[in-house]
């Protein structure tokens, strides 16, 4: 660990750099100008870009014709990330975070050549975007779609810009500062034992609820469809094979193995479909949900334990090579296919609480339910620790952090398109719970028509056709958002590829898609929180610190698995539904997250005596702290059974006193007791989460206050090394950048301090 | 601008594009391992490329990278 240096009052002359180089840094008046410099081409593309915005979002938000086009929903989204970016981010960039590019980052002063590795400011963005997007803002907007398209939209683009990136930014800048700092480190630093405890108390409980609530969707994806259980369970012997291919032919052809393996994964999906048809097939490939979940929690401990470079390594190079793929041909499709949105803007659910897909009211639920994508504390996790280990210059962390939550936000947007896409009747019987329809096309349809849903006429027909066109023996009940989206992308995908014909192949690719992400998350999920365990379990029996310890490895890992197995297996049996129940409590979790890391960031932005722009951080985290409280507060006190889990937990409990044998869409008196048991054991969570981080917010706004009153606090960050390389901080290089690259690319090649890659 | 130097320009955006791709996918990790090793001369003979990525599994192995969500 470096030196740390105290107080708040380092002079900017320490940093004095080699006068035998070209400037390191763009000079700062050089710059101010060339950013205030507006000439008339300038001008005309961001009035451009601003009225091309404001008719997309006038679209939306005020005509709401009968239809509404989803390329409106493209141009909105798009147009009003580039005036963020421009605009607030810079804001930031110049008032709060006040980045230094004579300042050496990690990647250089602690240069390895392996973690601590200055990597291209292009390649990183593709990097950290790969680590931070995954199956949530595939899977929460797809939710959030009953109550109406705008709701959602406005969510995610607005919350990206003032909270997700706002917090992705942050914690990358101020993990950079400080060497690449985890958010847990940071936090003990900056809010002390209790603050620090806390935080790391609450990240190992949410990490084990969301990767249970993920395993859970793919579980309700593959449940009874033997061409999905066959082919994502082909990605195994796949990802095995490519990392003997990796470890042991061709070592570092990685992108050669990605092409091979993405050959064989498309051979698995058209296999599946093969398989499907015969009868041997169905026989073997049809799984209850609940020997998948069981698959699912032995193939976890399996896949935690093994080496990386067998199992993980490579499936992870998969996963990237799809996401990047699927995201880009998804994007295009849309605005080839240009699909039609008849979801009316607003929907009676938003006000009323009573949806059918996830219960809860527009305020708060909304903005738990859609959490990836607008604002996710996951990402504190990426954005400290790994990417600032890579960055080359420290202006560059607004392209990369801002700037690659932009990029996960609008694959949410994507995501929002797809499921509004498709048949408003098909959406509800495919999303509400198998207790509601009784998981059969006439329970779904007379269930679907009785919402009352204007527009809607859901048939019977409509029903078995989409399920036979995805390849599927019924679409009813298919909670958790993957499907629904499987359907929606098989939509576009087959208007611009292959026709209906391609549906089912489509459909399966892109619950592959899904199931790949989520597999990935399960398996890097529990092995990040089995280290977080050993480590405190550390602090009692030193021995568990030895990570290369056989036992204490698997005890963790045990220990792990059996905490998000169990709420998987509670939520694949629960009568109420599953998904319904448990989906509030992953958004709660990850926003409570992300409420931790802001409240981190608000306190190192106090001691650096940063008051006038404080609210930057502040903003966010009010509302995030506002949003998952009152949720949590509802979640834990609403009297409304559906929303509450202890009122929940209380009916079902008097009924049982009351010697009733069915009670709800509980038939049985075991089913009524698994629902007093699950409400109590998600009820407790409940309590547990929000009183952490409250305690966390707490400590931080002392913190604050402790700072305010003297006028700053401790700084933690490293000391300030100077820098001896350049590059451009944006993704296009400015005319004073281009200049000084020229410099640097002149300079004989013994004296200039190598860019590494090229 | 002439027909090759819009050829020439395409070529070159075409490797620059398929070098960070490669750059995302990770692959070009042994190159970087290479150029600092070059550069700072740190204790004598680079590792093989095989050893390379070795090492580095077995490095993830010991410093889990998170997934999101």
């Amino acid at each position: 660990m470096s030196k740390k240096q105290n107080g708040s009052h380092r002079h900017d002359d320490v940093l004095v750099t080699d006068p035998d180089l070209p400037a390191v840094a763009v000079d700062a008046q050089q710059a101010e100008a060339e950013d205030r410099r507006w000439t008339p081409a300038r001008i005309a593309l961001w009035v451009g870009i601003a009225l091309l915005g404001a008719i997309a979002w006038t679209m939306l938000a005020i005509v709401r014709g009968e239809t509404v086009n989803a390329v409106w929903f493209v141009f909105a989204a798009v147009c009003t990330y580039l005036i963020a970016y421009r605009f607030y981010s810079k804001f930031i960039e110049r008032n709060l975070l006040k980045p230094d590019d004579r300042r050496a980052t990690p990647a250089e002063y602690k240069a390895d050549g392996k973690d601590y590795a200055a990597t291209d400011r292009r390649v990183l963005y593709g990097h950290h975007f790969a680590a931070i997007a995954g199956a949530g803002p595939l899977v929460g907007p797809v939710l959030a779609a009953q109550m109406g398209y705008l709701p959602g939209t406005l969510w995610i683009i607005i919350g990206v810009i003032f909270a997700g990136a706002v917090q992705d930014y942050l914690v990358m800048f101020f993990s950079m500062r400080r060497g690449g700092r985890s958010l847990g480190q940071m936090a003990r630093e900056e809010l002390g034992v209790i603050g620090g405890t806390a935080a790391l108390i609450a990240t190992l409980a949410i990490m084990i609820i969301i990767v249970a609530i993920l395993a859970l969707v793919v579980v309700n994806a593959l449940g009874e469809s033997p061409w999905g259980v066959f082919s994502v369970s082909m990605t195994i012997p796949i990802a095995l094979f490519m990392g003997v291919y990796l470890r042991f032919l061709r070592p570092g052809r990685v992108t050669e193995v990605s092409l091979i393996g993405f050959a064989l994964l498309l051979l698995a999906i058209i296999g599946g479909g093969w398989i499907s048809e015969t009868a041997w097939g169905v026989e073997l490939f049809t799984l209850d949900r609940i020997t998948i979940a069981w698959g699912i929690i032995i193939y976890g401990f399996i896949a935690a334990i093994l080496p990386v470079w067998l199992l993980l390594a490579p499936r992870d190079y998969l996963s990237t090579f799809m996401k990047i793929g699927t995201i880009v041909m998804l994007a295009v499709a849309i605005v080839i296919t240009r699909p039609e949105i008849s979801v009316p803007a607003i929907t009676p659910y938003a006000t009323s609480g009573t949806g059918p897909v996830v219960a809860g009211t527009l305020f708060p639920f909304l903005f738990v339910t859609i959490a990836c994508g607008a604002l996710s504390g996951f990402h504190a996790l990426i954005a400290s620790g790994t990417t600032p280990k890579m960055i080359e210059k420290e202006r560059q962390t607004r392209f990369i952090g801002y700037g690659g939550m932009l990029m996960e936000s609008f694959v949410a947007i994507m995501a929002l398109v797809a499921a509004l896409s498709i048949d408003r009747g098909i959406y509800f019987a495919m999303n509400s719970s198998a207790a509601a329809t009784g998981g059969t096309i006439e329970g779904a349809v007379a269930f679907v028509n009785g919402l009352g849903l204007t527009g809607v006429n859901l048939t019977q027909e409509a029903l078995s056709t989409m399920a036979s066109n995805v390849g599927e023996e019924s679409i009813v009940s298919r909670t958790g958002g993957a499907p629904t989206l499987a359907v929606g992308i098989a939509q576009i995908m087959q208007g611009v590829f292959g026709g209906s014909g391609m549906m089912a192949f489509w459909y399966h690719f892109a619950i592959m898609f899904e199931a790949l992400f989520i597999l990935t998350a399960v398996d890097a999920g529990t092995r990040v929180a089995r280290f977080m365990l050993q480590d405190s379990i550390g602090n009692f029996v030193p021995r568990f610190r030895d990570t290369s310890w056989r036992a204490g490895a698997w005890i963790c890992t045990a220990i792990m698995v059996a905490g998000w197995g169990a709420i998987l297996i509670m939520g694949v049996t629960d009568p109420l539904g599953g998904i319904n129940t448990l989906f509030p409590l992953f958004g709660i979790a990850n926003q409570l997250l992300a409420a931790i890391a802001l409240a981190v960031c608000m306190a190192i932005c106090a001691k650096k005596g940063l008051f006038r722009f404080l609210w930057i951080p502040a903003l966010p985290l009010a509302f995030a702290s506002v949003v998952t409280i009152t949720a949590s507060f509802q979640k834990i006190f609403s009297s409304t059974p559906a929303i509450g889990y202890w009122a929940q937990h209380t009916a079902f409990k008097n009924a049982l006193a009351a010697g009733e044998e069915s009670f709800g869409t509980a038939t049985t008196v075991a089913a009524m007791e698994a629902v007093v048991r699950n409400t109590f054991i998600q009820g407790t969570l409940s309590i547990f989460f929000v009183v952490l981080a409250i305690i966390v917010i707490l400590t931080a706004i002392l913190a604050t206050i402790r700072a305010y009153r003297h006028g700053g606090g401790k700084e933690n960050e490293d000391a300030a090394v100077p820098s001896r390389t350049f590059a451009p901080a944006g993704l296009i290089a400015s005319p004073a950048e281009k200049e000084l690259e020229a410099q640097w690319a002149a300079l004989e090649p013994g004296k200039r301090p190598a860019r590494t890659g090229h | 601008m002439a027909v090759p130097q819009v050829l020439h320009r395409a070529r070159d955006t075409m490797r620059e594009l398929a070098w960070v791709f490669r750059g995302v996918m990770g692959e070009n990790a042994y190159q970087t391992y290479l150029d600092h090793h070059e550069r700072t001369h740190a204790g004598g003979l680079p590792m093989t490329e095989r050893e390379f990525w070795r090492d580095k599994t077995d490095r993830q192995d010991a410093n889990p990278e998170g997934r999101c969500c």
